[in-house]
C-alpha cells in the first residue's frame, strides 16, 4: 500500500534534482524546485505548477493552517492532531514554518520531532521552512509548495508563529485557521474584540493540563468569537497536547469545517482565493502597488483572475507581460 | 630519647576510578586490579545501551555495546561482574539514571545469590533524571514517571539498604554542558528541592521519613580550572544546602544536612592539542575540592590526560590515581583544620556566589520548579547559552587554553607515538560476543516466569505499585534490560527533550564572521536557494555540546539549520535529508561508534537515492579513522583541536562549493 497519492506532475520533477526513486522523492525533489530562483528552475516550476493545476482537483484535500504564539505549543499540538489524523489511515504534510534570524538570515528549524508519532513512519513529511522574514509570517515559497503537498497528502498542515495584524498571510493560505492560544491569553482576547486579528475558525485553548482557569478562557474566548461567518460559527476547544487530551475533539472542529467547506463549492472557491492571494502578492513584490492600480487595483484583478484559466505562475507570467509588454 | 610524633591526619577521601568496558569479565577483572592497586571503591561505567534500557541486541545498540562501558544484559552479566568481590565489603557508585532501579535490582539480586545481607549494601546509585535531560541524555520517559521511578527506587532503599545513596544530584554534567558556578549551584539545589518536594507530597516517601532522606541525598559535583572559585563554590553549596534543609524541610540535625558530595573534575577542558598538559588542569582542578577541609569531596574520581583522544587504558588510570594518591598521602593537606575559615577575600566569593544562585533559583521556582523549566526549554536555552559564551572567550582569546588558542608551537609528543595511538582500543568482537551470551542466556529462562515478571512490573508502573519489588522479581526471573525497559516503555512513553538552541545569539563578530555571511548568501543565490544544512547526532551518544555549538554557529552565519537533539536512528537522518532539501549534512560522534554509524548513515541515504548530498563528521575520531572514513568519501573530519567555529563553518561551505562544481574559496586552508 502506498500512502501518497499517484502524481504524475510530481515525478516529472524528479530529474530536476537528479533523484531516482519516485513518491516522497518526487515530492522533496518538487519542494526544491518550488525553492530554487534560478532561471531555468523558475521554467521547470511554472511547468510543474501548471501540471499540478491540470492534474489535481480543485477541491482535493484540506489545508489546515495552525497558528499562535511562540511556545503555546503549536507544534506539539500539531503532533497530536498528525497522529490522531495518521491512526485514521489518513497521510499528513506538514510545512513548519519558523522565523529567520534577523542578522545573516539564516534559522534553526528543529520543530520535527516535535511533530513524528514515528520518526520513520512514510505517511508523514515534514518540510522546515524560514519566513525569510516575509511581512506576513510567510515566505513566497509557501503557496507553491502547498500545492504539491495537497497533490500527494490527504491533509496538509502549516505551522507559522505569529499573532496580530502582520501574521495574516496564513488566514488567507489555509481552507480552516486554527489560532492555538494559551489559558490566561488576554492579549489575544483583546485582539479579536478589537478586530486585530482576524476571527480564526477554530480556536485551540492549550494547557489545560498547567491548572489555570482554562475554562475562563474558553467562555472569554467564545464570547468574542461567537460570530457567523456566513454560515460558520467558531469553535472553541479546550486542549492539552502534552497529555492528548482534546486532540479528537479539535480534529472533529477541523473536519467539521472542512465538512462544511465542501458543500455549495465553498472549498474550490477558498482556493482560487489563496491562489489570487499569492499571484497578487507576487506582483506586488515585483511592480509595488503602482504595477497593481495600473492593473485595475486590487479588486478588478482578483475578479479577473477568478475568470482567468491557467495556473497562478501562468497568470503571473501574462500579467506582467502586459505591464511591460515584454515575455521574461 | 625523644620521638616526634607523626601529625594527625585525617581520612582520604573515597578515591575511585570510573570504568568499565567490553564485557562483564573484562570489567571484573579490571576492578580487581584497580583494587589492588589502591583504589577503595567502585566506580561502574555503563555502555550506552544498558543506560538507555536496551538489549545488546536492539538495533539501536549497533555500534555501541561495551563501547563507552560494560554492558549488563541480565543478572548473569552482573554477577560476572561482580564475581569475587564480596559485596558487603564493597562500595559500589554506578552511575546509572534512566534504568537505575533495574540496575540496582540486579545489583541487590546478586548480593542476594551471594548471600549477603542487602541490608549491609553500601554505594551510591546516581539515579538523577533532571541533568539528563538537560546535559547527559540517557533519559528515556518523560519528566513525571521518570521521577516515579527516581523516588520510588529512594523509598525502598529508605527501608532496606539505609546505608545506601539512592540519589546523587549532580551539577558535574552540567558545568561540562557550559554552566557557570552560579547556574551549577542553583540548577543542582532546585534538582534537590524537586525530589524531596515530589517524593514526600503525595509521593512513596512518607512525610515522617523526611529527614533521614534528606541525610540520603548526596550530590555529584564539578571542579573546573579556576580552582579558587570552585573551592569558593563548594563553600557556597554547603551552605545553601544547610539553609535550605533547615528553612525549607525543618531539618536542622547537623549530620543530616551536611552538604555531601563526590567530584569528578573538569574534562570539558581538557584538551587534544598537547594533551600531557592536561596532567596540570587535572592537579589544580582537584585542589577546588580537596584543600578547603570543611568543603571537602567524599569521594574522588579523576580524568586521565588523554581525555580528549579516546577511552583511557589501565596505565593512564593508573596514572589518575596515582595523582590522587600523591596528594592524599604525600603532601600535608591532611594535616589542618580548615585553611580558608576567616578569610574575608574567600568568604565575600561565596557570598557573591550564593547572591546569584539565589536569584536563579527564584527565577526557576517561577517557571515552577526546575521540571517546569527543563520542559519549557528554560534551563536547556540557559547552558547553551552559556556554552556559547565560553565558546566566544576562548575565540576572542578571553580566555586562554594553552596549546589551544596560545602556546601552539609543541615538539612531537612521545605519548601519541605508540601503536595504539595513546589511548585505548575497546575489543571489535565485544558486541557479537555479548549478543551470544545474552542468546545463550535467553535460552535458559523459564519463560513463563519471565513473563509473569514483565506482567508484575507493567501492572505496578500502570496501577502505582513498587518498581523496585517488581523489578527484584523481574531479576530473578532473568528479565533482560531491553524487557524491563520495553515494558516500561510501553505504560509510560518516550520522551524527547528541548535543545536549547532555539534563541538568538550572537556570535564574536570578526572580519572572517562577516566574509562568511556574504559568501553564504552568494553560494546560496548561485545554487538557487538558501543554503540548508542537517546537523544529525545518530546513535544513543548524548553528547550534544559539539553539535548544539555547531548549529547555533552556522545559524549565525546564515544556514537554514535543521538541528533535532541527539539519539536519532541513521534511518530518521536520512528521511529528514530527504525531506528537508539540505545541501549538506553534518554528523557529530563523540561515542567512539562513528565507523558503524557514519556507515549506517550512508547506506541509508544510498537507499533514499540521495548519496549525492555531502557529509562532514565532527567529534572524538581519531586520526587513522578521520583517514578511513574520508577516503570512502566523507568530505571532512572535524575534532576538538578545531576549536574555530568560524573556520569550521568556511570548510563547511567549502564542502557544499566544491560538492556542487563551485570554486572552493579556501579561506580556512
Ligand atoms: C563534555 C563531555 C561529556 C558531557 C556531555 C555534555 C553534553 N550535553 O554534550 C557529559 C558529562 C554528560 C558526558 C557524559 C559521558 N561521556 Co563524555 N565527554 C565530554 C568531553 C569532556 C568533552 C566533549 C565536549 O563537549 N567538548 C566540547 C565540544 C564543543 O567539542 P566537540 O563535541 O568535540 O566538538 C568540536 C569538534 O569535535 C567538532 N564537532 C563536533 N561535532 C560536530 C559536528 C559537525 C557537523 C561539525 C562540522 C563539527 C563537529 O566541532 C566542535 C568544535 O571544536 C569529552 C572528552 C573531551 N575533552 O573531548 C568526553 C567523552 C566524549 N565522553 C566520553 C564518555 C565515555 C562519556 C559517557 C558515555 C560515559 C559513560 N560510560 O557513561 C557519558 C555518557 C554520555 C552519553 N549519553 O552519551 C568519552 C567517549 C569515548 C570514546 N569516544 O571512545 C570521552 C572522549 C571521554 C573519554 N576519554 O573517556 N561527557
Ligand atoms: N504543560 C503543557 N506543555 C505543553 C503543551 N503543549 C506544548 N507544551 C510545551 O510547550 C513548549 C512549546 O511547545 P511547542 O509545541 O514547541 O510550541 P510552539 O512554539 O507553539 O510550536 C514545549 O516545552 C512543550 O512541551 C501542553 O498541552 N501542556
Ligand atoms: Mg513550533
Amino acid at each position: 500500500m502506498t500512502v501518497l497519492a499517484k502524481s504524475k506532475a510530481l515525478d516529472a520533477a524528479l530529474p530536476y534534482a537528479g533523484h531516482t526513486t519516485g513518491g516522497r522523492a518526487a515530492v522533496a525533489a518538487a519542494l526544491n524546485l518550488l525553492d530554487d530562483r534560478r532561471p531555468r528552475a523558475r521554467t521547470e516550476a511554472r511547468a510543474l505548477l501548471d501540471a499540478l493545476a491540470a492534474e489535481v482537483p480543485a477541491d482535493k484535500g484540506h489545508v489546515v493552517g495552525v497558528t499562535g504564539p511562540p511556545g503555546v505549543g503549536k507544534s506539539t499540538l500539531t503532533g497530536a492532531i498528525i497522529r490522531h489524523w495518521r491512526s485514521e489511515g489518513r497521510s499528513v504534510g506538514i510545512l513548519a514554518v519558523d522565523p529567520s534570524s534577523p542578522i545573516g538570515g539564516g534559522a534553526l528549524l528543529g520543530d520535527r520531532l516535535r511533530m513524528l508519532a514515528a520518526a520513520e513512519d512514510d505517511g508523514v513529511f515534514i518540510r522546515s521552512l524560514a519566513d525569510r522574514r516575509a511581512v506576513g509570517g510567510l515566505s513566497d515559497e509557501v503557496w507553491p509548495m502547498c500545492q504539491v503537498l495537497i497533490a500527494a497528502f490527504d491533509v496538509v498542515i502549516v505551522e507559522t508563529v505569529g499573532v496580530g495584524q502582520r501574521d495574516v498571510d496564513v488566514t488567507h493560505l489555509a481552507d480552516t485557521t486554527c489560532l492555538v492560544a494559551q489559558p490566561f491569553a488576554g492579549d489575544m482576547v483583546q485582539f479579536l474584540k478589537a478586530g486585530i486579528l482576524e476571527v480564526p475558525q477554530v480556536i485551540a485553548v492549550n494547557k489545560t493540563d498547567l491548572g489555570q482557569d482554562w475554562e475562563g478562557t474558553v467562555a472569554e474566548i467564545s464570547a468574542v468569537s461567537a460570530t457567523d461567518h456566513g454560515g460558520w460559527t467558531t469553535k472553541v476547544v479546550p486542549t492539552s497536547a502534552r497529555n492528548g487530551i482534546g486532540i479528537g475533539g479539535l480534529a472533529a472542529a477541523l473536519d467539521a469545517h472542512h465538512t462544511w467547506l465542501s458543500s455549495d463549492g465553498r472549498l474550490a472557491a477558498r482556493r482560487r482565493d489563496a491562489s489570487a492571494d499569492w499571484v497578487l502578492r507576487m506582483l506586488a513584490a515585483e511592480f509595488g502597488r503602482y504595477g497593481i492600480s495600473t492593473l485595475g487595483g486590487e479588486a478588478a484583478l482578483r475578479a479577473r483572475l477568478a475568470d482567468s484559466p491557467g495556473s497562478a505562475l501562468a497568470q503571473i507570467e501574462a500579467l506582467t507581460i502586459q505591464l511591460t509588454g515584454t515575455q521574461t | 630519647m625523644t620521638e616526634t610524633a607523626a601529625p594527625k591526619r585525617d581520612k582520604p577521601w573515597l578515591i575511585r576510578t570510573y570504568s568499565g568496558h567490553s564485557s562483564a569479565a573484562a570489567s571484573n577483572a579490571l576492578y580487581r586490579s584497580n583494587l589492588a592497586k589502591g583504589q577503595t571503591g567502585l566506580s561502574v561505567a555503563f555502555d550506552l545501551p544498558t543506560q538507555t534500557g536496551y538489549d545488546a541486541d536492539h538495533p539501536l545498540a549497533k555500534g555501541e555495546v561495551g563501547k563507552v562501558g560494560v554492558p549488563v544484559c541480565s543478572i548473569a552479566d552482573m554477577e560476572t561482574l561482580f564475581a569475587d568481590i564480596p559485596l558487603d565489603k564493597m562500595n559500589t557508585s554506578m552511575t546509572i539514571n534512566a534504568t537505575a532501579p533495574w540496575l540496582l535490582a540486579l545489583y541487590v539480586a546478586v548480593a542476594q545469590k551471594q548471600g549477603v545481607d542487602v541490608s549491609k549494601l553500601q554505594g551510591t546509585v546516581q539515579n538523577d533524571i533532571v541533568k539528563e535531560y538537560l546535559s547527559r541524555g540517557t533519559y528515556i520517559f518523560p519528566p513525571s514517571p521518570s521521577l516515579r521511578l527516581t523516588n520510588d527506587l529512594i523509598a525502598y532503599t529508605l527501608t532496606e539498604i539505609p546505608k545506601w545513596n539512592p540519589t546523587n544530584i549532580c551539577s558535574y554534567h552540567l558545568q561540562e554542558a557550559g554552566a557557570t558556578p552560579v547556574q551549577e549551584i542553583a540548577f543542582a539545589l532546585s534538582t534537590a528541592i524537586a525530589v524531596l518536594d515530589s517524593a514526600t507530597e503525595g509521593g512513596p516517601v512518607p512525610k515522617s521519613a523526611l529527614p533521614l532522606m534528606v541525610g540520603r541525598l548526596s550530590f555529584f559535583v564539578n571542579a573546573g580550572i579556576r580552582f579558587i572559585e570552585e573551592c569558593c563554590k563548594m563553600r557556597a553549596f554547603g551552605e545553601m544546602w544547610t539553609r535550605i534543609c533547615r528553612d525549607r524541610y525543618g531539618v536542622t540535625d547537623e549530620k543530616l544536612t551536611r552538604f555531601r558530595y563526590g567530584v569528578q573534575v573538569n574534562s570539558l577542558g581538557l584538551t587534544e592539542s598537547q594533551a600531557e598538559n592536561n596532567v596540570q588542569r587535572i592537579v589544580l582542578e582537584m585542589l577546588g575540592v580537596a584543600l578547603s577541609k570543611n568543603a571537602r569531596a567524599r569521594a574522588i574520581q579523576l580524568p586521565a590526560w588523554n581525555e580528549a583522544l579516546g577511552l583511557p587504558r589501565p596505565w593512564d588510570q593508573q596514572w589518575s590515581l596515582r595523582i590522587q594518591q600523591v596528594m592524599a598521602l604525600e603532601t600535608d593537606l591532611l594535616e589542618y583544620g580548615d585553611i580558608f575559615d576567616g578569610s574575608h577575600v574567600i568568604q565575600a566569593k561565596v557570598d557573591a556566589l550564593i547572591a546569584g544562585a539565589e536569584a536563579e533559583m527564584a527565577r526557576i521556582a517561577d517557571h515552577g520548579g526546575i521540571v517546569r523549566a527543563v520542559e519549557n526549554g528554560y534551563v536547556k536555552r540557559a547552558l547553551v547559552k552559556s556554552h556559547a559564551e565560553r565558546m566566544a572567550a576562548i575565540e576572542r582569546g578571553d580566555i586562554k587554553i594553552v596549546g589551544v588558542n596560545c602556546f601552539t608551537e609543541t615538539a612531537p609528543s612521545p605519548l601519541t607515538q605508540g601503536v595504539d595511538g595513546g589511548f585505548m582500543k575497546v575489543d571489535p568482537k565485544a558486541e557479537t560476543e555479548q549478543i551470544a551470551r545474552l542468546n545463550a542466556f535467553r535460552q535458559t529462562r523459564d519463560d513463563a516466569a519471565v513473563a509473569e515478571a514483565r506482567e508484575k512490573l507493567r501492572a505496578a508502573a500502570a496501577e502505582g505499585g513498587s518498581i523496585m519489588e517488581a523489578s527484584l522479581t523481574c531479576a530473578h526471573a532473568g528479565v533482560t534490560t531491553g524487557e524491563w525497559a520495553e515494558t516500561l516503555r510501553a505504560v509510560f512513553g518516550e520522551y524527547r527533550a528541548p535543545t536549547g538552541v532555539d534563541q538568538i545569539l550572537a556570535s564574536p563578530t570578526s572580519d572572517l564572521l562577516v566574509r562568511l555571511r556574504e559568501q553564504i548568501r552568494s553560494t546560496g543565490d548561485a545554487l538557487g536557494r538558501p543554503l540548508r544544512v542537517l546537523i544529525g547526532k545518530p546513535g544513543l551518544d548524548g553528547h550534544s555540546n559539539g553539535a548544539e555549538q555547531i548549529a547555533v554557529r552556522a545559524r549565525d552565519v546564515g544556514y537554514e539549520v535543521i538541528y533535532e537533539g541527539i539519539r536519532l536512528t541513521p534511518r530518521a537522518i536520512a528521511q529528514t535529508a530527504l525531506e528537508e532539501g539540505v545541501h549538506l549534512i553534518g554528523l557529530s560522534v563523540l561515542s567512539g561508534s562513528h565507523l558503524e554509524l557514519v556507515a549506517q548513515v550512508r547506506q541509508e541515504l544510498a537507499a533514499l537515492g540521495i548519496d549525492n548530498v555531502p557529509i562532514v563528521v565532527g567529534g572524538i575520531i581519531p586520526d587513522d579513522d578521520a583517514a578511513l572514513i574520508q577516503s570512502q568519501g566523507i568530505a571532512a573530519v572535524y575534532t576538538p583541536k578545531d576549536a574555530d567555529l568560524n573556520r569550521i563553518m568556511a570548510g563547511m561551505l567549502d564542502v557544499v562549493r566544491t560538492a556542487n562544481g563551485l570554486e572552493p574559496y579556501a579561506v580556512a586552508a
